[in-house]
């Protein structure tokens, strides 16, 4: 494809992205959340998050502290927007990791058929009767609790979905005539899945992705909370949200900031992936 | 159609014993041997050997897995838990009731509220109510449920005092779990719901019963609605294994007794057979669901029946 309609292209899918008002609003809740995670450091410094100030110790939103202190003085503000990195990452982290395997893992049963399918679709049958909590939950308890970890177990436990839709819609592809214009000309397998199959079956690999981040960051959230994710005193939200819980009476702000960021997150990517769908998809014109 | 579901049944089989394998495959990777988790490596080495041996842990890996599967089968025995020396099975089973109740109880809940609110939503497209619909299921479907579960225990329970805050003792107790699992996945199926009506309406076969004078009510209900609700029923399986998993940690916020706080402490004991079951235990309950949805949905689909009348066979 020449350099030119690719452009072209891509300002077509723009043109009818930021027709969805919606879809806009929710791409720059994403900037806004993606630049807090980039410049924390520059918007408040991270030693804020682990400065103890006896004297301010469980105190409520103020202009000294926007999201009032814990119980050992620390400043919430910092901590909620350090903690950003940590959503961010895991749900960036685990998303692309089950994305490559399920590309290479699903592409292949598509494409090939036959024994190949059938031995990953009996396994990924295997892994689907396993709830994704459950699976990832059984991760941690065996490798333990730290950051790579958590993101091994929820890789894990997203890997089965993306095999299945990556297969589906690579079996509707591989049957275009393109493919067959490309295996005429003597390509190789893995040349024609990279180049011809999975480019085109991009919209919904795409979409399901975007989506899959909102997904990914609530259940490391979910895991932290329980004590399987994340430990404090790192500021990751669901750990933050674990430690509220013990002065829901003293100090309940202390749950209302890192769990609304949790939402916004998760949402920011909602509705980006809303708006994709409607955008990529070619019957929905009107 | 007998035909389905005999040859569903029976590939159950493997498939379980799959899920056997991959559960026992990963948590056997747990580092430390039964008796030195027990003893603590303080011990004196043959009391750990001795341990090791009555957990058969000093059998290789294949024959471990062998005798644990058989005792699954044949004397329904989950193996003993470190911890407590009792049967893991006996702690599953004092549990689990607790679990599937708030499960099936917010799957119902948010199957009520999900399909009918979508179907209200998707029939009066861009009204102000469909807007309404559309915000608040888009806003509870990103929310992590354990927050708003604890939100909704700091409101109902600790300053309106109206719903018990914690404990499984009466149906009362499990009003707020079940609402805290069912609101963000009624969200979800509100969303899933709207959009397959709205494609739906689309079809031709609509606009041929329009055509033929059907009243717009006769064509929602009857021709829409059975069509549009075949993509929801496939999702019923996944969200009966979400609310599992959302269940687990629900119970967390609200101090129940079930199988997501018995896993929580055993993963903390590092009581490896008790995770072990727990987990296998709810992966095949998991599994006989999503069976009992998919052979469901083959009496739905007249698409799948029509194929196995005519013996005819394709691909999913």
């Amino acid at each position: 494809m020449s350099k030119s309609r690719k452009h072209a292209q891509l300002s077509e899918f723009w043109r009818r992205y930021k027709k969805n008002k919606t879809a806009v609003m929710g791409l720059i809740l994403l900037v806004m959340i993606v630049g807090m995670a980039l410049f924390a450091d520059l918007i408040v410094p991270y030693e804020k998050c682990i400065e103890q100030v006896g004297a301010d110790r469980l105190q409520g939103p103020s202009m000294a502290h926007f999201f009032g202190t814990d119980e050992f003085g620390r400043d919430l503000f910092a901590r909620v927007v350090h903690g950003s990195r940590y959503s961010l990452l895991i749900g960036l982290a685990t998303s692309l990791m089950a994305l490559a395997i399920g590309a290479v893992l699903g592409a292949s049963a598509g494409y090939f058929g036959g024994v190949v399918d059938n031995v990953i679709s009996r396994i990924i049958d295997v892994f689907m009767c396993v709830p994704p909590v459950l699976l990832s939950l059984a991760v941690v308890a065996a490798l333990g609790t730290n950051l790579r970890n958590l993101i091994i177990a929820i890789t894990v436990s997203c890997i089965p979905g993306n095999v299945r839709l990556i297969r589906s819609v690579v079996l509707t592809t591989a049957e275009q005539d393109y493919v067959e214009a490309a295996k005429s000309y003597g390509t190789s397998n893995a040349r024609i899945i990279f180049r011809y199959v999975l480019p085109n079956a991009m919209g919904p690999i795409i979409v399901n992705t975007t989506m899959s981040i909102s997904t990914m960051m609530l259940s490391a959230a979910g895991l932290s909370f329980i004590g399987m994710g994340i430990q404090p005193p790192s500021p990751e939200w669901g750990a933050l949200l674990s430690n509220a819980q013990t002065y829901l009476f003293a100090a309940p702000y202390m749950l209302l900031f890192p769990g609304i960021f949790i939402l916004l997150s998760s949402m920011a990517f909602n509705l980006v992936g809303d708006g994709l769908t409607d955008a990529l998809d070619p019957k929905l014109k009107d | 159609m007998s035909k389905y579901i005999v040859k569903r049944l029976l590939y159950m089989i493997p498939v379980l014993l799959g899920v056997a394998l991959l559960v026992f495959t990963i948590l056997s990777l747990t580092p430390g041997d039964p008796g030195s988790i027990i003893l603590g490596i303080t011990a004196k080495k043959e009391d750990i050997a001795a341990l090791n041996t009555q957990f058969g842990y000093d059998q290789p890996f294949f024959i471990r897995f062998f005798n644990y599967v058989g005792d699954i089968i044949f004397h329904f025995d989950l193996g003993t838990s470190y911890a407590t020396r009792q049967p893991v099975m006996d702690s599953i089973l004092a549990r689990f009731p607790n679990t599937l109740l708030l499960a099936v109880l917010s799957m119902c809940l948010s199957a009520i509220l999900g399909i009918s609110m979508g179907i209200f939503s998707a029939v009066r497209q861009y009204s102000v109510m469909d807007h309404v619909c559309i915000v608040v299921a888009l806003v509870f479907a990103s929310m992590p449920g354990f927050w708003l579960g604890l939100m909704m225990l700091i409101l109902f329970s600790l300053k309106l005092g109206l719903l018990p805050s914690f404990g499984a003792d009466s149906l009362r107790h499990f009003i707020l779990p079940a609402l805290t699992l069912s609101l963000p996945s009624a969200a979800g199926l509100l969303r899933l719901t709207r959009a397959s009506m709205l494609e739906t309406v689309r079809q031709e076969y609509i606009r041929t019963a329009r055509a033929k004078g059907a009243s717009n009510k006769r064509v929602i209900w009857r021709h829409a609605l059975r069509n549009a609700l075949l993509p929801v029923v496939t999702t019923l399986g996944s969200g009966f294994g979400a609310s599992l998993g959302g269940a687990i940690i629900a119970e967390t916020v609200f101090a129940m007794p079930g199988m997501g706080t018995l896993m929580t402490t055993a993963i903390r004991q590092k009581d490896v057979p008790m995770v072990m079951g727990a987990t296998l235990f709810l992966a095949v309950l998991f599994g006989l669901v999503i069976l009992a949805v998919d052979i469901m949905y083959a009496f739905i689909d007249p698409r799948i029946k029509a194929k196995y009348q005519n013996g005819g066979k394709g691909r999913e």
